[in-house]
């Protein structure tokens, strides 16, 4: 038999002071992320802020300054620039609440053509998208997820008590907004992209929290006199091998995703990535002690 | 014993099968033809971010529809009143039909023959509310169809054409190589309008030979008052014979077309000879040929503008009677122009303009790239998970990694069964399954594990480590699932198929999790009393 981890008995609920410090501070980041994005601050994709956005393959490298001088003489302003320098590729958004979409990326693929012929440009994708569909698109997103957190809140407390549903549910906020402000801090953009990574991190998380409360709730119908930071601890340790071990494969097929998926699937994975540490660590630190701190009784019920 | 673990098998077998079925068309490119004919033939759909297309979300103006209807009705009007030798000016105010100094019979005769409008009192009348929303509707519904008209005889392969929300159209378009062509055959409104040119009018020899693109609105303003009531300005898109640059000609045309498109039977592109220039020629059904004849013969020496959409395409001076409605509209087209033109005519044109909301392209070289880049990381993905299970537990891995090869092939093919389309994170949703795939046998194993440790006999470790870890299993996935139902019911676009893949992943995986290991350490067991797990 390979164990990676023998019979732990590791003090996790004694480590809950540096836990609460780390996790407070990434949760403070994820809040202050959304209120840039909420002040239009953030780096808010097309799909959220509406315009236009322009990939272009070049058969060799241009310099952006190039580009730049070209787009401005050809009368274009309020322009971002961005390369992504290992493919020859540029990004090039207008983000302009145009009510009319189709000038744009025209002028902008017309320009390009024409003036760097020699390095052979190619459209990749174009996007484009009226101020209307970007604000639809932004609250059917936070729709979505209020809902689905009502629905989770509503089993878990449904399958086990209301503290444990709300231990669940803030370990998946603190993960979803974790990631989101580490992407913040990095300058990723934000898009419907990233919010589908954050749904697959919430659901991730939630899985492993529920794993973890599923046996401490076994534990305490047997150990239910024993003090209850004791059996969270054992349930916790308990479980850990298997916890360690699922986090690990399934950032496997995360990191192949990462290494192999190419560019468009790039930003994508490394959110999955940061989603599976985050959440692995958040199902063992944060949602336990929540529960804990929610009612702090000494006994935890029967059931 | 044996012979429930037969049954199992069966029925796993069966499903394999079913799958793999339904996957073939991925699989092999090249099918027979009997098989594309009655077998399902296209196996997954791949959705346009993975493989390059045009996504196109188009918002249908139902309120120019109502607009154009009042109009319709006002003409109507003002016909029956100079038939009847009655005064009346029409007029449309804020969507109503506004009659000024009407005879007195005017009331009687809207009464009569226009039964549908509400009198609002003081010759303001109104359509009712329901019929207001019925012109909305029908304007949607018949957008859809000339759409997708327009599209088949464009010509390609798979497209979507769907309706989305009260107004909005979705139009899919893979792999289509010139998307600006594909959008104005789609946003083009196509309304054909034969108008006559009142060059008789003083205010018609006021007007500037050409002006510059951009300084029309500039003209309208200039000449607002002096304008008949009975006429407009329209521009002709020219080019400065001199220059060469292209001006803008205003032309003063009747208001009243004498001929609109919808009475056309055939639109074709010819090449005039002369020039070598392409047209697009034009043919009239026999009631559009007969009205055709009778305004050419009313108007011989006068100019007929020929106006799609609002432009003013050739103004030709009519020279004699026309007979046998044909027609041509010429312009200094491309061959492609004069194509796209002729596909947007035969398919009739817009009940309502569209406005286009959203327009997602994606080139065919990263939609191909996506697509190798996609497949090398889900196999090395996948790999790795395997070879890891076998790595650390042993033969019991070797079971867990039937399991998740049975939950990739029943997901991948119940995904192709009903037709849903494979996203960018759709492909999040296969991680996540696979992952929980992982997880509910890594749950199971390590529940063998202590039981062995207890002192278990292989057999009762197995049956006790799968009823103990069946709630917890049970209680992640219907959590998983239920993110996964709210998102499809509430989400859109990509966000849906993530939820697609998700459910699907975490249905099939309950099944594959609990059912499909469970009988190959059945099998296992009822063949030979184990003395020892390999796990």
């Amino acid at each position: 038999m390979i164990e990676f981890i023998k019979k732990p008995n590791i003090d996790f609920m004694g480590k809950r002071p540096f836990a609460f410090a780390f996790s407070g501070l990434l949760v403070a980041l994820g809040i202050f992320s959304l209120i840039q994005v909420a002040r239009g601050a953030a780096n808010l994709g097309i799909d959220f802020a509406g315009g236009t956005s322009v990939q272009i393959k070049f058969k060799e490298t241009v310099p952006l300054q190039n580009i730049r001088s070209a787009l401005e003489r050809s009368g274009l302003k309020d322009f971002d620039l961005q390369d992504l320098p290992t493919e020859n590729k540029i990004l090039i958004r207008v983000k302009k609440k145009e009510e009319t979409l189709g000038g744009f990326s025209e002028k902008i693929v017309s320009t390009l053509k024409e003036d760097f012929a020699a390095q052979k440009p190619v459209v990749d994708s174009t996007t484009e998208i009226g101020p209307k569909v970007g604000d639809k698109l932004r609250k059917d997103a936070l729709f979505a997820i209020v809902a689905a957190t009502i629905g989770i809140l509503i089993y878990v407390a449904f399958r086990f008590q209301f503290r444990f549903a709300v231990g669940a549910t803030t370990a998946t906020f603190h993960d979803v907004l974790a990631v989101f402000g580490i992407f913040y801090l990095l300058g990723k953009e934000v898009n419907l992209i990233l919010v589908s990574a954050l749904l697959m991190i919430a659901g991730y998380s939630l899985t492993d929290t529920v794993v973890v409360f599923d046996r401490i709730r076994e534990n305490l119908r047997s150990r239910y006199r024993e003090n209850i930071n004791k059996v969270i601890n054992l349930s916790i340790n308990e479980v850990l091998s298997r916890t360690v071990i699922v986090s690990f494969t399934t950032l496997l097929a995360a990191l192949a995703l990462f290494i192999f998926g190419g560019e468009v699937i790039h930003d994508f994975s490394l959110a999955i990535i940061l989603g599976i540490i985050i959440g692995t660590y958040s199902s063992i630190f944060v949602a336990s002690p929540v529960v804990l701190l929610w009612k702090s009784k000494k006994l935890l019920g029967k059931r | 014993m044996k012979k429930k673990v037969l049954g199992r098998f069966i029925i796993i077998g069966v499903l394999a099968a079913l799958a793999v079925f339904y996957l073939l068309p991925n699989i092999f490119h090249s099918l027979p033809g009997w098989w594309k004919q009655t077998m399902p033939s296209r196996g997954i759909t791949l959705g346009l971010d993975l493989r390059g297309g045009l996504h196109l979300v188009f918002e249908v103006q139902g309120d120019k529809a109502v607009e154009i209807t009042l109009d319709h009705i006002a003409e109507s009007i003002r016909n029956d009143a100079r038939s009847k030798d009655m005064e009346a000016s029409v007029e449309i105010k804020d969507g109503r039909i506004v009659l000024e100094h009407q005879s007195p019979g005017m009331a009687a005769l809207i009464r009569e023959d226009y039964p549908s409008l509400d009198a609002k009192g003081n010759g303001v009348y109104e359509l009712p509310a329901a019929r207001v929303e019925r012109i909305k509707k029908n304007s949607v519904e018949q957008a859809l169809e000339t759409i997708r008209n327009r599209i088949d005889q464009f010509g390609v392969a798979e497209p979507v054409i769907q309706r989305q929300g009260e107004n909005e159209i979705i139009v899919q378009l893979p792999g289509v190589k010139n998307p600006k062509r594909a959008i104005d055959i789609i946003g083009k409104t196509a309304q054909l309008e034969f108008k006559i040119v009142d060059d008789k009018s003083p205010v018609a020899a006021e007007l500037p030979g050409f002006v510059n693109p951009g300084e029309e609105e500039a003209i309208l303003q200039q000449f607002k008052d002096k304008i008949p009531p009975d006429d407009q300005i329209l521009f002709q898109k020219e080019q400065d014979p001199s220059t060469g640059r292209s001006v803008r000609t205003p032309v003063l045309v009747n208001k009243r077309a004498v001929i609109t498109g919808d009475l056309l039977s055939e639109a074709r592109v010819s090449i005039d000879t002369r020039y070598n220039e392409p047209y697009v020629a034009l043919t009239f059904n026999a009631a559009g040929a007969k009205i055709f004849e009778d305004v050419t013969a009313k108007h011989v020496q006068d100019r007929m503008a020929i106006v799609l959409d609002g432009t003013v395409y050739s103004a030709p001076v009519i020279r004699e009677r026309i007979p046998g409605g044909n027609a041509s509209i010429t312009g200094g087209f491309s061959t492609d122009e004069a194509k796209d033109l002729a596909i947007v005519l035969r398919a009739g044109a817009l009940p309502a303009p569209v406005k286009m909301l959203q327009n997602v392209t994606v080139g065919p070289s990263l939609g191909r790239d996506s697509i190798e880049a996609g497949k090398r990381a889900g196999v090395i993905g996948a790999f790795l998970v395997v070879f890891f299970m076998i790595f650390y537990y042993r033969l019991s891995g070797v079971i867990a990694d039937f399991a998740l090869g049975l939950n990739i092939l029943f997901l991948l093919g119940s995904m192709a069964a009903l037709k849903a389309t494979l996203t960018l994170p759709g492909i999040a949703g296969v991680i996540l399954a696979v992952g929980m795939a992982v997880d509910s046998n890594v749950l199971m194993f390590e529940r063998m594990r202590e039981e062995l440790r207890a002192g278990k006999t292989p057999r009762a470790a197995v049956d006790s480590g799968y009823d103990k870890a069946f709630w917890t299993i049970f209680d992640s996935h219907v959590t998983t699932l239920i993110t996964a139902l709210v998102l499809f019911q509430f989400g859109t676009g990509p966000i849906k198929g993530f939820a697609v893949t998700l459910s699907l992943g975490v249905a099939i995986n309950l099944f594959t999790a609990l059912v499909g290991t469970k009988t190959l350490f059945d099998f296992i067991h009822s063949r030979t009393e184990v003395k020892s797990l390999s796990i």
